[in-house]
């Protein structure tokens, strides 16, 4: 066996006394294919070993929770044989470099991740951020990811029902690409990835390998350079029809008695698969490499165990059902080919040609891989600064006309009529709602989704950030009258290496945690993505939270457009004027000091159960959350979406006014009721202990705040034009 | 000048397009053929009587625009 | 009342027509683009989505799967067949209807409610819905793009084959109102004996409620 260098190893990703403990654990100096397979193991993506100490402690359970972090998907209980199963995961650096295929990929491996665990997928949804609009590249990435997005989950035929869309200067040399889908499966049909069972064979199923984005998980824990174009090579193409096929492939194999456990080759391929597998189930695996089905010619055992080729599974079959598994996907025209089996040696072998090429305890590739404890400084709570002097002139219209026309708050139509989001015939409420609501197929129960994040918060006071993203989405399913269940998050940060990166990421999980736990809803999933820098400069902080909730009736959900000019409007929640870190402050005005809004739990929860109480009711016409641009972005909003005019008073002046209207105090709805409705209301608010302020009334066409006036019409145009104009020139 | 380009995905790039079209090809009973690989077919003129420097921005054209060189590969050839 | 859906490799809509047609009682049977026979069946239908990965040309492919010959028998025996979206791509590609479907001219995908006039309520699918009786039923495709040489245009209006063309919601048909560039507005057409449709928007999409419009509802009604 040829040996190998230190030299050999820090080019692959690992540290010189990563090697050593290598050497160590194996007693022998590994050869080139077993040093590969330790960088591809170790590496932050696959070994989250930065991040590992500190996610533990995130709650995980609750008593829906059927299955927690650690296998394909989380798995959640929604009612009768159903079970909701949900992830979502980050392809950021592959996209910035291909954003089509970075993106496209994406949402593959999202996909089979949720498939893998025997859900038919039924919705997608991303969270995009991209660099200030007029960076050179914004463009050219935002039209490829989007097109990357719809591409992929067009052809799939899963609708693309939500996502968040967002530019800052902080992602203009890392863009986030965060995908997260939902799939839905019986209760007693779900699959994990424990292997067991000697002897057992173990099968490639779906498309050839070729020298696809061999190396990209470690690419994915890299930080980038000017270099990084250098890199290109190594982007894997995404086929989204041979995903399709393999798609129904696996729900086809899954209703046979043959399935022992399966898992999809995603990050570092048949490498992590065949290695996750014979971990979980405490056994060893040998797998003949010459079996491979291969695209390209001479591809070597390295190349073949970290190749990350798309649209592939591994599954480990019970004795003798070969055949029968064989059948359907030659059906599917799938290549199918047996390469190995399960063993009691508890190593990874193996065979190339005619030699042992590995040999080595899967043990030191799984539990030993590296746990670092990073050094780590936490964020302290910024100081508030007098503003008054800057907010006492300025123009209300003029300040709400520029956030209807900011590209963080435009209207996102451009985007999702990209995507094809009804198809499945099961799309209740499309893009552009507080959450996303898909029926469950065949029954009267829906789910609501929604992905959020505040980075702006996040990087002002990471532990507040965390807990305002949980948070969000708890707000945004709560708004469309869904009763929150669990989440998914998608972690992503700059250099962990750094102290003030790795506080960040620390201050965010507690900031997760508390909100969890307060609110009953645990994290079942996620993934961590580091290293988004270039050239030193860090990302803000961006823990991406995907919601999922229950809504039991689907005649029972709820919308934000205004639905009748004869109506009341009213704030649930306290509004005591939270200005700094607003959207205004920071996007109009560029003021970007000062303390994110403060976070209550107990009023999130009492004011959610209210809501959704209310909407159960059917005591209310219209909700909406109120998050950035505060009550008057909200109401307008409500305006635009209904086209039906507002008439609000504040009794306010000056600064008192513009945070009054713009601050982004949390733990709020803007509700539509019938008049009729009030008395009943005002005494369930009291008997509740509910903060309730009436602001005003709907109106015809124009939305009115005291002496100000905006018609409707303008605000829809100043509102849907951005995306539009930016991307016809 | 009158060039012809090929722009085809580079041969270690999977190409979904071809594969999917080969297996069509062979449920049609054409079993002989095998390697389809599907590419795009550019003619353009560059208005420059010199043959270097003309070949240079038709070269210029495929590296900017016409080809994605992560992916794609490129041939060209004067036609005219 | 018996259908037949086929499901082509890739085909992502089949059991949302299928959804569809049960719920107007109409017997379904799935169909794989293999077999070489069809079951009996007054109507043949081939779903949207994308058959083949949509790759070479949409359609392309799949309109030389096995069971298409006994699909464009049944046409020409005077069997029912009904292209949605991708069907109608595949249609076109056989031959049964004249024409081609093109990328859309803004170079996008568009998945949106739009707006259609029934031109022609002279054909088995549109018989029960009212002459230019104004539709809005969604469209999702990347290819929806109509086009069709002059002489096949003329033989169209001849024998007044243009069923549905987009339009705004007063019924104007102009280039305001046409979403992807096609000719004429067209929307979806039929073959001159009236018993094959194709077009692109998706009515097995519209005809509930709660997801935003029933008006598809009508074609499912005019095939009882």
């Amino acid at each position: 066996m040829e040996t190998v260098s230190v030299d050999q190893a820090i080019k692959l990703g690992l540290t010189s006394s990563e090697f050593e403990k290598i050497k160590e654990l194996i007693g022998r100096e590994p050869n080139f294919t077993e040093l590969g397979i330790f960088s591809a193991m170790w590496n932050e993506h696959c070994s989250y070993k930065s991040s590992r100490v500190w996610l533990s402690q995130l709650p995980t359970k609750n008593k829906y929770v059927i299955q927690g972090p650690g296998e394909n998907a989380g798995v959640i209980d929604i009612g009768g044989e159903d079970v909701a199963i949900f992830k979502i995961e980050s392809h950021n650096h592959p996209s910035y470099i291909e954003p089509y295929q970075g993106a496209a990929t994406g949402v593959g491996g999202i996909l089979r991740d949720v498939f893998t665990m025997g859900a038919r997928p039924v919705a997608n949804l991303n969270s995009i951020r991209f660099g200030r609009p007029e960076h050179a590249k914004t463009k050219y990435l935002l039209n490829g990811v989007v097109s990357g997005i719809a591409g992929y989950g067009n052809c799939m035929g899963i609708p693309t029902v939500g996502g968040e869309v967002e530019f800052d200067e902080c992602y203009d040399g890392n863009i986030l690409v965060n995908a997260m889908n939902i799939g839905i499966a019986k209760k007693d049909k779900v699959f994990l990835s424990i292997a067991s069972g000697i002897g057992n064979p173990v099968i490639y199923v779906g498309s050839k390998t070729g020298r696809d984005g061999i190396h990209g998980a470690s690419m994915a824990s890299q930080e980038f350079d000017d270099n990084s174009e250098a890199k290109k090579p190594t982007v894997q193409v995404g086929d989204p029809f041979a995903e399709k096929l393999l798609l129904e492939a696996c729900l086809e194999l899954m209703k046979t008695d043959t399935i022992v456990s399966i898992q999809d080759m995603g990050a570092a391929g048949l490498t992590s698969s065949s290695v996750e597998m014979a971990s979980k189930g405490k056994l060893g695996i040998e797998i003949d490499l010459n079996k491979v089905p291969c695209r390209e010619e001479n591809m070597q055992p390295f190349e073949l165990m970290l190749s990350e080729s798309q649209e592939r599974m591994l599954i480990v079959l019970k004795e003798g059902k070969e055949k029968e598994a064989e059948k359907i996907f030659k059906k599917w025209d799938l290549d199918f080919s047996v390469i190995g089996k399960m063993t009691d040696s508890k190593n990874l072998v193996l065979h190339f040609k005619d030699e042992i090429v590995c040999d080595i305890p899967i043990t030191s590739l799984a539990d030993e891989a590296p746990k670092y404890n990073r050094k780590w400084e936490s964020t302290p709570l910024p100081q508030e600064i007098d503003m008054d002097q800057k907010l006492k002139d300025l123009d209300i219209k003029t300040c709400l006309k520029q956030l209807l026309s900011h590209e963080n708050q435009a209207n996102k139509t451009w985007v999702w009529e990209q995507y094809d989001h009804m198809v499945m015939g099961d799309t209740i409420q499309k893009p552009g709602g507080d959450a996303a609501v898909v029926r469950v197929h065949g029954t009267n129960k829906a789910l609501a989704a929604s992905v959020d994040c505040t980075p702006r918060y996040c990087l002002a006071h990471p532990f507040t950030g965390g807990m305002q993203a949980v948070c969000e989405t708890y707000r945004n399913l709560s708004a469309v009258g869904a009763e929150p269940r669990a989440i998914t998050n998608c972690l992503n940060f700059g250099n962990p290496e750094k102290k003030e990166i790795m506080g960040q990421f620390v201050d965010v999980i507690k900031g997760i945690k508390e909100a969890c736990t307060e609110l009953d809803y645990p994290v079942i999933s996620g993934n961590v993505s580091l290293y988004n820098e270039t050239n030193g400069v860090g990302i803000k902080p961006t823990p991406t939270i995907g919601g999922v909730g229950l809504i039991q009736d689907v005649n029972n959900t709820m919308t934000y457009g205004l639905k009748s000019s004869d109506s009341l409007l009213i704030v649930v929640g306290e509004t005591k004027g939270h200005i700094h870190q607003s959207a205004l402050c920071h996007d109009i005005l560029y003021l970007k000091k000062g303390p994110p809004p403060t976070m209550n739990l107990q009023e999130e929860k009492k004011n959610s159960f209210f809501i959704r109480d209310l909407i159960e009711k059917k005591l209310t016409q219209s909700v909406h959350d109120v998050s950035d641009g505060g009550i008057a972005l909200a109401i307008a909003e409500m305006c635009m979406a209904g086209t039906i005019g507002a008439k609000i008073s504040t009794n306010l002046t000056g600064p008192e006014r513009i945070k009054y209207l713009f601050g982004e105090d949390q733990a709020r709805y803007i509700i539509e009721i019938k008049k009729e409705d009030l008395n009943n209301l005002v005494q369930m608010a009291k008997e509740q202990e509910i903060s309730m302020t009436q602001l005003g009334s709907t109106n015809l066409e124009q939305f009115a705040i005291d002496e100000i006036k905006i018609s409707v019409d303008e605000m829809i145009k100043l509102n849907n034009n951005w995306f539009y104009n930016y991307n016809s020139n | 000048m009158k060039f012809e380009i090929f722009v085809t995905l580079k041969k270690e790039v999977l190409d979904p397009q071809g594969k999917a079209v080969e297996g069509a090809i062979q449920n049609l009973g054409l079993s002989n053929i095998s390697n389809i690989r599907q590419g795009k077919y550019f003619t353009l003129e560059v208005n420059d009587s010199n043959e270097e420097k003309a070949t240079q921005q038709a070269e210029e054209a495929c590296k900017k625009l016409l080809a994605n060189l992560t992916i794609e590969e490129y041939s060209i050839k004067k036609i005219g | 009342m018996k259908a037949s859906v086929i499901v082509f490799p890739g085909s992502n809509c089949d059991r949302d027509v299928q959804v569809a047609l049960q719920k107007f009682q109409i017997d379904t049977t799935m169909v794989w683009h293999q077999e070489t026979s069809l079951p009996k069946s007054d109507l043949v239908v081939l779903p949207g989505g994308f058959s083949y990965g949509d790759y070479l040309r949409c359609g392309s492919m799949a309109s030389k799967s096995k069971v298409m010959n006994e699909v464009i028998k049944h046409a020409k025996d005077g069997g029912y067949v009904f292209g949605i979206c991708n069907g109608f791509q595949i249609l076109t590609e056989t031959g049964l209807l004249p024409g081609a479907l093109l990328r859309n001219s803004k170079l996008k995908f568009i998945c949106k409610n739009v707006f259609i006039k029934t031109t022609n309520n002279q054909t088995a699918f549109t018989k029960k819905i009212p002459e230019n009786k104004i539709l809005s039923i969604p469209i999702a495709h990347n290819e929806g793009n109509y086009f069709a040489s002059k002489e096949e245009i003329q033989s169209l209006k001849e024998y007044n084959q243009i069923v549905f063309q987009y339009c705004d919601e007063e019924g104007n048909i102009s280039g305001e109102s046409n979403p992807n560039g096609s000719f004429l507005n067209i929307a979806g057409i039929s073959n001159q004996t009236k018993n094959v449709l194709g077009m692109m928007p998706h009515p097995e999409r519209s005809i509930d409620q709660l997801l935003g419009g029933v008006d598809g509802q009508g074609i499912f009604q005019s095939l009882l």
